[in-house]
């Protein structure tokens, strides 16, 4: 097993009554990476993420997240040993406001009676309204969070994410319904935020993928059918085949 | 902003909300009633206990259940098995064939007390019954369903059973519950008779002043971010479990501290009415508790003894004429409530009562634009 890797996949199958949904999968994220997984519709992209956060368990295969085996943990303690995951409908909590979201996040009072004895002290208000500078919603922190535009409840996501200082960032379809301002803007948001993270995303939009990713991982049927550069995987005649062809 | 921070647990409106309750509570019922209908809102606010609980476990954390009777039960079980050992003395029960048991238990022929009636010879440990039995038992229910991610319609169902299960427990062991008469024939509180009209006022008086400490913690929970969590839990369990928290825990912490305030409640109600039996454990009194709460304002902690004192009277008022038609025009009540207003009391005094409220203070303390109100009013 190599721990050179910030995260590394080996042998990871997951089966629901007998379909493969991930069969046989082997991926290594780097340190600082950004890693972008596309394929078609039931490649089984969004079930490696839910394999990665303990949403789903594997049949069989390990997932070494900085030399610690994630299979076996509960998810809570899959986000302290630092995964962060953003899903594909934006997860907020509506009725909060956008500043008690971010807070919700940050990462303190965790227990029950840490929860109970939390302060919102200055630590947790400095990094609340960083946060919020940085996912452009600094002006609208006391906002009911229900009230925000689609695009800006993604960016709430992620700054809930980010909040949480994740050593890896897991996003699925984060510039889905996002108007192509807003994409240009979540783009510039990823690059900036890859300072600090390494980054996995699930997305469709090629144009998006071309802007951000270091690597390409091409899914399909469950399997690795092509990884590298975009340039590389785009020339790929396997991947032109199933997938960019049409 | 930090002037926010310190006046997070109490903010000015709630403080006034709590204030007149307790007003109403401490000066105006004690002025106004006589010593029996004092009596009788002394027992309502005993369910108020519970209500508070729903308010925190249903309202703000999604968790619906309807066995809440099973803890009001336990606390007033516990505090009726001390009262009725007192009242066991040996003097006055020389005519039973075991003298120093329960009167109901010579009836069935039972001889020696039982083991677990040992414990409430003594008030600490009852009074420590009444606050962790409850919770003891909350905590094994919601080990066992919240660990297994069972929630929504199934708790609510099960906890159901478990009220019905307990019920059938304490009708059919006659011998060592009292069967469906309960425990009756309570009469004193360490040597102080409690059946006097005195005794009485001044039970009510501990009772109201319990419920306000309860709601000032329950304020405390509200309002920290446990509060805000249990919301977050209510509309997006998943983002919470991502965001590094165990929802299970919360979820059994919040059921297990419902528990306790119904508990709390229970032990209230043997003392001021003088008995216990299992019409206030079963599946009947736990849904009107369900009710007390969703009139009163699901989210709302006052809201919560408003809707319960509303409803009893009603309850006591209309079936005093109507008996057999109380239950039909409760439940038409708890529908019309939630069809029209899903916040109960509580939404229609923020929604028709604040504003005007509002206006009202404004009136007081600026006497000037008399015009610009009528402007604001339309």
């Amino acid at each position: 097993m190599n721990n050179d890797f910030l995260l590394s996949i080996e042998g990871l199958t997951v089966s629901f009554d007998g379909f493969k949904a991930v069969n046989d999968l082997s991926l290594y994220v780097d340190e600082g990476e950004i890693r972008v997984i596309i394929g078609p519709n039931g490649a089984g992209k969004t079930t490696v993420l839910d394999l990665i956060c303990g949403k789903t368990r594997a049949s069989s295969g390990s997932i070494k997240f900085r030399g610690r085996e994630l299979t076996r943990l509960r998810e809570h303690a899959i986000v302290h040993a630092g995964v962060g995951r953003k899903f594909q409908n934006p997860s907020i909590y509506d009725d909060l406001t956008v500043f008690e979201n971010l807070e919700i996040s940050f990462p303190r009072g965790h227990s029950v009676f840490g929860a109970l004895a939390f302060k919102r002290d200055a630590e947790v208000i400095q990094s609340v309204e960083e946060t919020a500078a940085m996912i452009f919603l600094q002006d609208s922190l006391y906002k009911t969070a229900g009230l925000l535009s689609h695009g800006q409840k993604q960016w709430l996501e992620i700054g809930m994410l980010l909040i949480q200082k994740p050593r890896l960032l897991m996003l699925d379809e984060p510039v889905a319904g996002m108007s192509i301002a807003e994409r240009k803007q979540t783009a510039e948001l990823l690059h900036r935020i890859t300072k600090n993270h390494s980054v996995l995303v699930v997305e469709h939009d090629m144009q998006f993928v071309e802007d951000i990713a270091d690597r390409v991982t091409v899914m399909h049927q469950g399997k690795v059918l092509s990884e590298g550069s975009m340039e590389k995987v785009k020339n790929d005649p396997k991947v032109k085949e199933v997938y960019l062809g049409h | 902003m930090l002037l926010a921070n310190t006046k997070s647990f109490m903010p000015k409106n709630d403080l006034i909300g709590f204030l007149v309750l307790a007003a109403i509570l401490l000066v105006v019922f004690p002025l106004f009633l006589d010593a029996f209908r004092l009596n009788l809102v002394g027992k309502y606010l005993t369910y108020a206990f519970v209500a508070v609980g729903l308010v925190l476990c249903w309202g703000y954390g999604g968790i619906l259940s309807l066995g809440q009777g099973v803890f009001f039960g336990i606390g007033g079980y516990c505090m009726a098995m001390f009262l009725k050992l007192e009242s066991s003395d040996p003097e006055s029960t020389k005519i039973q064939s075991t003298p120093g048991i329960p009167d109901f238990m010579d009836w069935n022929q039972i001889t020696a007390l039982p083991a677990f009636w040992e414990p409430f010879h003594s008030l600490p440990l009852t009074l420590i019954a009444v606050l962790f039995l409850p919770a003891l038992f909350a905590y094994i229910i919601g080990v066992a369903m919240f660990k297994r991610r069972v929630g929504g319609v199934y708790f609510a169902i099960i906890t159901q059973a478990v009220a019905s299960i307990l019920t059938i427990l304490i009708i059919g062991q006659q011998g060592y519950t009292g069967g469906v008469n309960g425990i009756t024939d309570l009469r004193t509180f360490l040597g102080w008779d409690i059946r006097t009209d005195s005794a009485k006022n001044i039970l009510y008086f501990v009772n109201a002043a319990l419920l306000i400490v309860c709601l000032l913690v329950a304020q405390w929970v509200r309002t920290s971010k446990f509060g805000r969590l249990l919301v977050a839990m209510r509309e997006r369990e998943d983002r919470v479990r991502f965001s590094g928290y165990d929802v299970s825990s919360f979820k059994i912490f919040i059921f297990c501290l419902a528990a306790t305030l119904s508990a709390i409640g229970g032990a209230m109600f043997t003392l001021q009415v003088g008995f216990m039996s299992p019409s206030f454990v079963g599946i009947v009194p736990s849904i009107e508790m369900v009710i007390f709460c969703a009139v009163g304002g699901r989210l709302s902690i006052l809201g919560a003894v408003y809707g319960t004192l509303l409803i009893n009277f009603s309850k006591t008022a209309f079936s005093e004429s109507f008996p057999e038609l109380w239950l039909f025009a409760m439940g038409a009540l708890f529908i019309a409530v939630v069809m029209a207003f899903p916040n109960g009391l509580a939404g229609i005094y923020q929604m028709y009562v604040a504003p005007r409220m509002g206006l009202l203070i404004g009136l007081l303390s600026k006497p000037k634009p008399a015009k610009s109100i009528i402007n604001s009013a339309h």
